[in-house]
């Protein structure tokens, strides 16, 4: 098992990592964060293989892998 | 739980003011990444472009120096002779490498220069608004190509890293591109050469990375990553030049 945390301020709702979960994991939250760009999230309950596909992605360097 | 993926730590913790899904906040992470790898973070001088990535130094957590529009590869000729204990490095758009700079950078790589160069090519001017840059690729709309480029009135997309090929001073020539998970870990694979050659002493090193720009292109994130492996990497093909 593993857990990704994204840092929400720093995401821009690119959604790179969405489209690149294999998984599916990564979703819009439908909030933003306090420079007004709306962040996604991370489904816990949901099996993270720990691939690194999301955090490779990120052109925002948001990602942390955990396993 | 172990920390297998986090920040570099040559890449400040902070927000960049690059546009959602630009590849040059891709970019700037495998540079710090590698500099990281390599231990070279102490002794390790940037040059920043005139572009979207003229803050760069921002950004980092090495020195840099800024450079006129252009004119990188003459400033880094300078610090590297006077500082040849330094692993010294540019960060160049096409716009600055092969458009204001093409004089620049065709005699530092023909003098041999032991330098290593990291080439952003977005296909466009991205600071400035969007401009044709000489690598647009032919039909491609731009702000001063409304309706596509045409090749009797703007010439074709230009291929300089297989130019700069044909230099004996040239060591190494690689394009990757960052249109996908797999695709960045071989750009990272070629920016980490680049620096290795550099610390051999084995002379000017390029690596040209096909890099989104989903503003100027008018594409999502990921349209514009689709764009990059659909057709841009036909005109520029992937892989090791020289
Ligand atoms: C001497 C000079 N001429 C023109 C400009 C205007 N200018 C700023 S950035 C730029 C082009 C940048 O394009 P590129 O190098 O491709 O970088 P990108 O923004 O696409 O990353 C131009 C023409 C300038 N700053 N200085
Ligand atoms: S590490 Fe892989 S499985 Fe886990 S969230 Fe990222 S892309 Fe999805
Ligand atoms: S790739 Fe990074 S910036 Fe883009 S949506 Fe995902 S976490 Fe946010
Ligand atoms: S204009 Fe293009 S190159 Fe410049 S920051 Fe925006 S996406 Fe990146
Ligand atoms: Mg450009």
């Amino acid at each position: 098992m593993a857990k990704i945390i994204i840092n929400q301020d720093k995401c821009k709702g690119c959604l790179l990592c969405v489209s690149f979960c294999p998984k599916g994991l990564i979703k819009k939250s439908g909030k933003l964060n306090k420079r007004g760009l709306s962040y996604v999230e991370f489904d816990s309950r949901g099996k993270c293989i720990g691939c690194g596909q999301c955090a490779v992605i990120c052109p925002d360097c948001c990602i942390e892998i955990y396993k | 739980m172990e920390k297998i993926f986090f920040p570099p730590e040559s890449l400040y913790d902070v927000p960049t003011h690059y546009c959602p899904g630009c590849g040059h906040g891709i970019a700037h992470r495998l540079v710090a990444e590698i500099i990281d790898q390599l231990g070279i973070r102490e002794k390790t001088i940037g040059i920043a472009p005139v572009g979207c990535a003229v803050i760069a130094y921002d950004y980092w957590k090495f020195d840099c120096s800024e450079a006129a529009h252009g004119r990188a590869l003459a400033v880094a000729t300078a610090i590297k002779r006077v500082r040849p204990q330094n692993i010294v490095f540019t960060y160049q758009g096409d716009g600055d490498l092969a458009a204001i700079g093409t004089n620049e950078t065709i005699h530092a790589a023909n003098r041999g220069e032991n330098l290593t160069v990291i080439f952003i090519n977005n296909a466009v001017y991205g600071m400035t608004g969007g401009q044709m840059a000489p690598t647009t690729l032919l039909g491609q709309k731009t702000s001063t190509t409304l309706d596509g480029r045409d090749r009797q009135k703007h010439g074709y997309p230009l291929k300089i890293s297989e130019m700069l090929a044909l230099l004996p001073g040239v060591h190494y020539i690689e394009r990757v591109s960052l249109h996908s998970p797999q695709e960045v870990l071989k750009a990272k694979s070629a920016i980490r050469q680049a620096f290795e050659n550099q610390i051999n002493n084995a002379g000017f090193s390029l690596v040209e990375i096909l890099s989104p720009c989903p503003t100027c292109w008018g594409l999502s994130p990921k349209e514009s990553l689709d764009w990059i492996r659909d057709h841009m990497q036909k005109e520029f093909p992937l892989g090791r030049i020289k």
